[in-house]
C-alpha cells in the first residue's frame, strides 16, 4: 500500500482532524476523566502518558465508544462522533483478550469486515480483497491459519492491527501495545506504527515507558484524570513535566493492591 | 435389529437425532461462553420448576412440566444476569445462590406431591417413551435454535469474543446475552424427555467441548458439535439396546468417552501431543 493510494490524507491534501473537547467520563461515582481536550490530525502518533489509574485506557475506550461519555465532544473530520465510527479501531490490552477463543488469524481479520457486511450480508470480493491486503500488509499470510494463541506477542499485535486495516480504520486506538514485547518485536512494532502513520493514519496509544516514548511517538498527552499538557512528544515529556505528573502521586491516589485471603487450605 | 420396526423405537431414534444435533450445535456457545457450570445450575433448576408446575396445575402433564421448567430456568437464569449487572456480585455467585434456593424449594415441595415416581422420569429422561407431540416440540425448538443462531452468528461471535467492542459497534450485547440464555433454556427443555434435566447438561456441553479440542474454526465448532451430538445420541440409543441399559445414561456416557478420547488423542491439543512437544 503506497502513500498515494491510501484514501485518507494523500487524496484530500489536507489533514483530517481529531478534536477531543472537554471530555468527561464517570464510572458510577468516580470521575475517571474530566475536562480532557486535545486536537491532532492523521499522520501522527500520539502517546497517552500518565501514572497508573490516570485514565489512559478509559480515554482510549471513550474515543472508541466502548465506555459512555458523560460530557464533552469528539469530532473527527469535522463531524461529531456520536457513539462509534467505523473509521476508529480499538486494539485491546493483551490481557483483555480471550486468547484461547477458537479463531484463526484470518477469522480475526475477517471480523474487521463485519461493520461493512452487517449481520447477514455476504462476504463480497471486496471484503475478501480487504482481508487479503491487510494480511499481506502485516506479513501474516503464512500465519493466517494459526489460532491466535499460537502467535508471538508481536504477531498478536499485528493480527489485531490487520483487523483494523481490514476495517479500513483511519484512527487506531491502541491500549499499551508495547507491553510484554521483547526488544526486537518492540522495534518492529515501532517501525510498523511509523509506516501506518506515514500512510495517513492517526495512531493514539497509551504508553508507560517514558524513555522510549519520544522515539516512538510524534505527540504526547500528559494525562492524570485531566489533560496536563499536549504537544510534541520530545517537548512535552520533559523532566519537569513528568515530575509534575508522576511526582504528585500520593499514596491515596494509588489503587490498593488486592489483599490475599488467608485460607487454612 | 427387529427393534427398528417398532414405532416407539423409530421415534426414539428420531428424537435422539434432532435433540442430539440441536444441543450439540448449541454446545458450541456454551464452550465459547465458558458457562458450562451455569448450564448445570439451570438444568437442576428445572426440577423445582416441574414441581411448581404440578403444584399450580394440580397434575403432571407435558405442558405443565414444560412451562414450569421454562419459567423456573428463566427466573433463575435471568435473575442471575440481572443481579450480576450491578458489578458487585459475579454471575456465578448470583446463580449459585438463586439456583440452590430454587432447588431447595423444589425439594420442599416434592414430598407434598404424590407423583414422585413420575418425577424421576423427568430427572433422568426416557427416550423410549417419546411421543409424537414430544418429537414435534423437540423439532420446533431445535429448528428455532438453529435458525436464530445462524441468523445472528456474527453478532453472537463478536459479543462472545469482545463484548465491549461489539457494544461499540452497535451490537445490542445485553439483548444477545439474554437471547443466548433463552435459547439455552429452550434447549434444556427440549432434551428433558430424552435424558432428563440432570443428564441434559452432558448433551449441552460435551459435543462442543470435544470439538473444541479438534478445531480452531468457529463454524466447525458449531456444525461439528451438532454432528457429534447427533451421532452420540443415536449411537447411545442403539448401544443401549445391546447393553441392556437405559438409553439416557448411555448417550451421556458415550459423549463423555468421546470427549475423553479427544482430550487424550487430539493431534494439536491432546495429552499425547502435549508430551511430544
Amino acid at each position: 500500500m503506497s502513500d498515494e493510494h491510501h484514501d485518507c490524507c494523500a487524496h484530500h491534501g489536507h489533514h483530517h482532524e481529531l478534536v477531543i473537547d472537554s471530555l468527561r467520563v464517570c464510572y458510577r461515582n468516580t470521575v475517571a476523566l474530566d475536562d480532557v481536550s486535545f486536537a491532532t490530525s492523521c499522520g501522527n502518533r500520539v502517546a497517552l502518558v500518565g501514572p497508573n489509574g490516570a485514565g489512559k485506557s478509559t480515554l482510549l475506550k471513550a474515543i472508541a465508544g466502548l465506555v459512555p461519555r458523560n460530557g464533552g465532544s469528539i469530532r473527527w473530520r469535522g463531524t461529531a462522533v456520536k457513539r462509534w465510527s467505523r473509521e476508529f479501531a480499538y486494539l485491546p490490552q493483551r490481557e483483555e483478550v480471550d486468547w484461547s477463543f477458537p479463531i484463526t488469524v484470518q477469522g480475526l481479520v475477517e471480523m474487521g469486515r463485519y461493520p461493512q457486511t452487517g449481520w447477514w450480508g455476504r462476504f463480497s470480493t471486496r471484503d475478501a480483497t480487504a482481508v487479503e491486503a491487510a494480511l499481506a500488509d502485516l506479513d501474516l499470510l503464512d500465519l493466517r491459519h494459526r489460532q491466535i494463541r499460537e502467535l508471538s506477542g508481536g504477531q498478536q499485535q499485528r493480527a489485531f492491527l490487520a483487523r483494523a486495516l481490514a476495517q479500513e480504520a483511519h484512527v487506531l486506538l491502541l491500549d499499551e501495545p508495547f507491553t510484554g514485547l521483547d526488544r526486537n518485536a518492540s522495534r518492529q512494532l515501532g517501525d510498523l506504527l511509523e509506516k501506518l502513520a506515514r500512510e495517513g493514519r492517526l495512531i493514539v496509544a497509551s504508553h508507560h515507558d517514558l524513555e522510549s516514548a519520544p522515539r516512538l511517538f510524534d505527540e504526547a498527552l500528559l494525562l492524570k484524570s485531566r489533560s496536563h499538557g499536549f504537544g510534541a512528544a520530545s517537548e512535552i515529556l520533559s523532566e519537569r513535566n513528568l515530575a509534575r505528573i508522576f511526582g504528585q502521586v500520593q499514596d491515596a491516589d494509588e489503587r490498593p493492591a488486592p489483599r490475599a485471603i488467608a485460607t487454612p487450605l | 435389529m427387529e427393534l427398528l420396526i417398532h414405532p416407539f423405537y423409530q421415534r426414539a431414534l428420531a428424537a435422539a437425532l434432532i435433540i442430539g444435533f440441536s444441543n450439540g450445535f448449541f454446545s458450541g456457545f456454551v464452550v465459547l461462553r465458558r458457562n458450562a457450570l451455569s448450564v448445570s445450575a439451570l438444568s437442576h433448576t428445572m426440577l423445582p420448576g416441574i414441581a411448581a408446575g404440578i403444584l399450580v396445575t394440580g397434575m403432571l402433564t407435558q405442558a405443565s412440566a414444560f412451562v414450569g421448567a421454562l419459567f423456573a430456568a428463566l427466573m433463575v437464569g435471568l435473575g442471575s444476569v440481572a443481579v450480576a449487572r450491578g458489578n458487585r456480585i459475579a454471575q456465578g455467585t448470583a446463580l449459585a445462590v438463586i439456583y440452590t434456593t430454587a432447588f431447595a424449594a423444589g425439594v420442599a415441595i416434592l414430598p407434598r406431591l404424590d407423583t414422585r415416581q413420575e418425577l424421576e422420569h423427568w430427572l433422568f429422561g426416557d427416550i423410549m417413551a417419546v411421543g409424537n407431540a414430544d418429537l414435534w416440540i423437540a423439532f420446533g425448538i431445535g429448528s428455532l435454535t438453529l435458525l436464530v443462531a445462524n441468523l445472528l452468528m456474527r453478532p453472537l461471535l463478536v459479543t462472545m469474543f469482545e463484548p465491549n467492542v461489539a457494544a461499540a459497534q452497535g451490537v445490542p450485547v445485553r439483548f444477545i446475552q439474554y437471547l443466548l440464555f433463552a435459547l439455552l433454556v429452550l434447549s434444556l427443555v427440549a432434551s428433558l424427555q430424552a435424558v432428563g434435566c440432570v443428564l441434559s447438561v452432558g448433551m449441552l456441553v460435551a459435543p462442543g467441548a470435544t470439538i473444541s479440542l479438534l478445531t480452531d474454526k468457529t463454524p466447525a465448532l458449531f456444525w461439528g458439535g451438532g454432528l457429534l451430538g447427533a451421532a452420540g445420541a443415536v449411537g447411545g440409543v442403539l448401544l443401549s439396546a445391546t447393553l441392556g441399559l437405559a438409553p439416557g445414561p448411555v448417550i451421556v456416557m458415550l459423549l463423555g468417552s468421546l470427549f475423553l478420547a479427544a482430550w487424550i488423542f487430539s493431534p494439536r491439543y491432546g495429552l499425547i501431543a502435549g508430551w511430544k512437544k
